[in-house]
Order: structure tokens, then sequence, then C-alpha cells
């Protein structure tokens, strides 16, 4: 073993793990405060006004609330499970940073099969959510759990598909390598399908109204968290909101350019061009769980096999089409 | 060999959906419910035995708190009972006022009963649109008779107050205001594809099912049956005002609501027009005495309430308390519909349909 374990080389990782769960926490901190605020313009209220300017404060005497309340294990909960599930869907979600191309040059690890991992790291959050179900002892989590397993399932199929077409154009899998194929033209628009296709199935991923059928308090109390409290309570609600800002970031990276601003504007902007287009698509994300109901379970697998897989397929094929005929045509469009 | 096995969920009575303390036991195949066991009880307050020991006048708010989204019209079927009994005779201005109060109610009664079925399909947004008319209406009934939820309106022999200067033309304003909103409704939720998706043909009644069960209401409505107590048997001055009652045939959860949101939009109406023909004159019948005690005998009266057919059947035996009083519940009756529409809906659908079904389990109970 050749591993060099001096203070240098574990510096630079260490100080990027640091970063990524800054970064979610901080961004966590705003997506809740923001969704609160999303929902109260929706539903003509204020939201939260007395903690800080607009309530932006709210969000700490939560966190603070969470931290002093009694951690309820169940009684016929499987205790080791039961204390392990709340990592297993947080740290996922986390982990999906690491390949995410903030600016120019600037990633953890630009691995070549980059886009693999992120399509495959964040959905093992299912299992974390499965065996938060399945171990708390209650039906309905179970139930729950159940569903979660059923929808993800179906819904990584037509979000792999969806970017497949990329994959083509860009002729890559690095992320960086992604972004560098989009310097003149942005994704979106000869992938306005796969687009649709990666943001529809990437709702369905981290759980949001209209699919938020694994925990739908309606039917379900809480779905699969509805045993945990407290800590444990928040760590599930910090790895939902950090999956769909990871979906969304993606989705920037995939399809919106990235870094790069707009015709090629402020290019110093980098990171904070990234981050604009990932809120923009939150933002849609937070309208639509506050204006739409939430869809049954069949139907649920139904848009997934029946409407979204086809789409996908066909705009594989008809973008592997255009490669195969105008390959060296295109490639002189993208630069 | 492992088998499958069915499994039992107990919904309520803290169940977030479960529209009060409605108990069941579901028996689950995957999400597919099999049977259905209903289990009522939790809001019992023994009203119709706590009675016996109140004079006729006292009984008048206890009612309020039957029904309590609809607490105007319970006001209303009970006195309408006594005076059946004690041959009282009201003038023509309560019964005005008294058929103003009852549609007022009706409505906000119908739009928390649409408001629910929207938070049962988890469409959150949709609270907030049926609130805020709601608040108006609110405002209008605390103008009419100083309460906003239990009105303890009706008197016997009339109502508590007359209608205050101005207030007629806030109601007609309001009513304008309302048909509106009611067009808004229908367009943004109740016709909207993802609500029809979810509700359009899950808990299906059949006219056979809600004619043994007793249902009554929307729900019998939905089923195809065109019986409304307003038209059928006309009480206060219903038969004078024109209005349309709304049937529908396919029975399902999506009828049963959308015929709430048509009933809206005919009680607008049926105020308008009572706003029109109101005649001058008394408030309250002269000479009801304070400790009324009617001849011995029994009376029954029923109205339409927004769930259905409310009965009350009042015994006297010459003293100023009653012998018995009984209520014939339309929300009990719509909810034991329950076992007959439950097994196979979905886990989801289940959550709908008895949203639909609008019960108050004030009323369930008693």
């Amino acid at each position: 073993m050749n591993v060099d374990f001096t203070a240098g080389s574990l510096l630079v990782p260490a100080a990027w793990g640091l970063g990524f769960v800054l970064f979610s926490a901080l961004n966590v901190m705003f997506l809740v405060w923001m969704e609160r605020k999303v929902s109260a313009d929706i539903q003509s209220r204020w939201g939260p006004m007395v903690r800080g300017y607009h309530g932006s404060m709210q969000l700490l005497a939560d966190m603070v609330k969470l931290l002093i309340k009694e951690d309820i294990l169940p009684a016929a909960a499987d205790k080791k499970m039961f204390a392990l599930a709340p990592f297993l869907v947080f740290i996922p979600a986390l982990l999906a940073l690491l390949v995410l191309p903030i600016g120019p040059g600037l990633i953890a690890r630009d691995m070549g099969v980059g886009l693999v991992y992120y399509l495959a790291v964040p959905s093992l959050a299912s299992i974390g959510i499965f065996v938060a179900g399945w171990s708390s002892g209650n039906k309905y989590s179970t139930l729950g759990g159940m569903r979660s397993a059923a929808q993800l399932i179906s819904y990584e199929i037509p979000r792999s598909l969806s970017v497949l077409g990329v994959v083509m154009l860009a002729g890559t899998l690095s992320m960086m390598g992604i972004v560098n194929a989009q310097k003149s033209l942005w994704f979106i628009i000869p992938q306005i399908l796969g687009f649709l296709v990666y943001y529809i199935a990437s709702i369905a991923e981290v759980g949001r109204t209209p699919f938020d059928l694994p925990e739908g308090e309606s039917e379900l109390v809480n779905g699969y968290f509805t045993e945990y409290s407290g800590m444990r309570f928040s760590f599930f609600m910090m790895g939902e909101y950090v999956a769909l800002l990871v979906a969304c970031l993606m989705g920037a990276v995939l399809f919106l350019g990235g870094w790069r601003g707009p015709f090629g504007l402020l290019p110093q902007l980098g990171p904070v061009w990234l981050l604009l287009k990932a809120y923009a698509l939150v933002y849609v994300a937070m309208v639509v769980r506050w204006t739409l109901p939430r869809y049954r379970i069949d139907q649920l697998l139904e848009i997934s096999w029946k409407v979204l897989l086809p789409i996908s397929l066909i705009n594989v094929a008809l973008t592997a089409a255009i490669v195969f005929v105008g390959g060296e045509w295109l490639r002189g469009l993208l630069g | 060999m492992e088998e499958t096995k069915e499994l039992t969920i107990n919904m309520g009575p803290q169940h977030p959906s479960m529209h009060g303390v409605f108990r069941v036991e579901v028996v689950v195949d995957g999400e597919l419910i099999t049977e259905v066991h209903p289990s009522i009880g939790y809001l019992h307050r023994s009203f119709e035995k706590m009675v016996e020991a109140r004079t006729y006048a006292q009984i008048v708010p206890i009612t309020d708190r039957l029904d309590y989204v609809g607490s105007a019209l319970n006001n209303v079927g009970y006195c309408l009972a006594v005076e059946k009994l004690a041959g009282i005779e009201v003038p023509e201005r309560a019964q005005y006022l008294r058929v103003i109060a009852a549609e007022l109610n009706r409505i906000s009664s119908h739009l928390i009963a649409l408001m629910a079925s929207g938070l049962d399909a988890g469409a959150l947004t949709i609270l907030f649109l049926h609130l805020q008319p709601r608040e108006k209406l609110l405002d209008i009934m605390e103008k009419l008779c100083g309460a906003r939820l239990t009105y303890n309106y009706a008197r016997i022999g009339g109502v508590s107050g007359d209608i205050p200067p101005g207030l007629a033309d806030d109601i007609n304003a309001f009513a304008d205001d309302f048909l509106k909103t009611v067009e808004k409704l229908k367009r943004f939720f109740f016709g909207s594809r993802m609500f029809r998706q979810r509700a359009e043909g899950i808990g299906v009644l059949s006219r056979e099912d809600a004619l043994s069960y007793g249902a009554s209401g929307s729900t019998l409505r939905a089923s195809g049956v065109n019986f409304d107590v307003r038209k059928a048997q006309p009480y206060l001055v219903y038969d004078r005002i024109e209005f349309e009652v709304p049937v529908g045939s396919a029975g399902d959860s999506y009828e049963r609501a959308l015929l709430r949101v048509e009933e809206m939009r005919q009680s607008v109406f049926i105020i308008k027009r009572a706003l029109e023909q109101i005649p001058e004159g008394r408030v309250i019948a002269e000479g009801v005495p304070r400790l009324l005690a009617p001849p011995p005998g029994e009376a029954y009266a029923r109205i339409e309430s927004p769930r259905g057919e409310l009965g009350f059947f009042v015994v006297s035996d010459g003293t100023p308390y009653p012998y018995r009083l009984k209520v014939r519940s339309p929300a009990f009756s719509n909810l034991s519909t329950i076992e007959a529409i439950g097994p196979g809906c979905m886990i989801a659908d289940f959550v709908i349909t008895v949203g639909s079904l609008d019960p108050v389990f004030g009323e369930v109970d008693r």
C-alpha cells in the first residue's frame, strides 16, 4: 500500500469535505426559509416575519428547538437500523457534490465517469428511506418505505436515460467536460425533451409534491419518518433539501451551461451563475409543490413507465441519429 | 415458503386526515383496501340525554354543538320541531331571516368540506382559496348574530334579532363577489385534470346502496336521486323562492365534491332572492313564554342541512322539559356508507372518499 498520510495530502480532501458540509448546511437553511416564503406568497400569507429580517433567523430558532427535543426511540423499532437510517439518507445526497463543477477548473474530483457517479450515488438514499420505514416498526412507515422503493426505482430509469443525450452531444462522461462542451450552446436547447424528463424525474426522486407519496401526510401521517423526532428528524429534512438542491445544481450543470453566464457574460462570476440557475430550478419545484395535488401510487408509476420512459427513449434515438448523421457539423456548432 | 399476509391498519382517531375523531380499521392488501371496519363514538357527549334536563329555550344553544360547521341550520331545525309541537306561528320576516342565515351557513360549511377535499388530495394551497371567502362570510354572520361559529340565531318563535342596517348591501356585495370565486375554484381546482384523475371513479356509491343506507344531501344526489328536503317537503319560505337542485349520476367522490360547488352557487341565488322578497314586520312571535311547556304530544321536523336530511323528533309530556329528543343525523347515515364504498379503494383514495362524505363528528356521535 502506498498511501500518503502526511498532512499536506489529507488537507485538501478535508477542506473540500468541510466545505461541502458548510455549503449544504447554509443552503438548507436558506431553502427552508425560501420554501416558507414561497408557500406564503402563493397562499397570500406573510410567512415567518418575527425573528430577524423577514423571519430570516427563524430557522436558527427551529434548529435549537429540534436540538433540545426529546429523542424518541419507539419500543417496536429495530434500534440500530433506526439510528442508522437518517445518515443513510443524508450522506448520499452530500456525496454527489464531489463531482459538481463549481467554476472553471474548480471541482473536487473530476472523474472520467462523473455523470455515472452522480446518477448512482444519490439514489443510494432510497436504501436509507426503506431502512427508516422498515425499522420504525410502524405500519405507516413501512408503507411509506415501500412506496419510496417502488417510486425511486421507476424514476431512476427515465432519469438516467434523459441524460444520455447530453453525453452523446458532449462526447464525455466527465462533468467538467460536459460544461466545457456547452461553450456556445446550452444543452437545454437541443435537449429540451431530455431536460423536461430529467427535471420531472428529479422532483420524483427527491420526493416532492406531486410525487411526495412516501411521506404523503394526508394518507400515511408522515410516511417513512413518522416515528422520528428531534435531530434525527432534522437529518431527514436536511437530506431532502440537499437532494433537491443537488438535483437542481446538476440540472444546471447538465442542461443550463453550469457556471457559464448567458452569452458568456461576466465569466468571473462562475459559481454565482451556477447557484442562480440552480435556485431558479428550485423555485419552480417549490411553486409546483404548493400548487398541485398529489398523485396516487399507480398513477405515479404509470407516468414513469408510460410517459417519461418512452419520451426519453425517443430523445435518445433522435439525438443518436443527429449525432450519427451530422457529427462534424454539430461539433463545429458546439465549438 | 414465505406467505404474504394482509395488513390491518388502524386509521384515526388521531390520523391527520380522518375529519375529526373517526377511527377506522382498514385491512389492506398492499395499497388496496379489502375491508373497512368503522368505529365511532369518540365525540359522544350524550346530547339526547342531556337535553332532557333542559328547558326548551336552553336547548337551542346546545344544538349549535351538534354539527358545529352548520350550526345555524341546527337551530332552525330544532326550533321548527318545537314550534310544530307548541303550535307557534313564526312571523314571515323571521322565516326569511332564517333562510338567509341558513344559506349563508350552508356556503361556509361547503367551503370547509371542499377545502378538506383539496387537503386530502395533497393540494395545500386550496385551503387558503376557501378560507378567504369564508372569512368574509363569518364577518357577515358576526354582524347578523354576534357569533362566528356557534350562531344560536334561531329562537323558538323567530330569530334573535333583526338584520342590522346596511348588512343587506354587504350580503349582496358578497354574493356577487362569491359567484366569481366559485368560478375560480372550479377552474383552478375542481375542474383541473389532476384532481379529476384523483377523485373520479373512486368510492362509487350506487343508487341502491345510497337509498338503503339512508344517505341524503349531496351524497344521495350524486348517486342520481333527486331528493332535497327544501323541494320535497318545503319548510320556511323555500316554496316561494326559485332555485335548482343539482343532481349527479356517477356517485363517485368527484361528483360529490362538484355538487357542493354547484349548491354553493344556488345558495347565493336563494340569498339574493330572499333579500329581495323579505317583508317588514316582527322577527319573533308575540307571547312565547320563557318557560315553554308544549302540550303532550310529539313532532318531527326535517330540514336540508349541508350534509343532508337533518331531523329533530321531540316528545313532550306537558312539562317545560322535553320527554325525549331524537336527532336524525345525516352525517351518521352518510358516513355508514363507507362500509360499502371503502373496499376496493386504495389508501390514498379512501382518504378522499371519507372526505367527500363530509362527516362532522359533533353530529355523527352527538
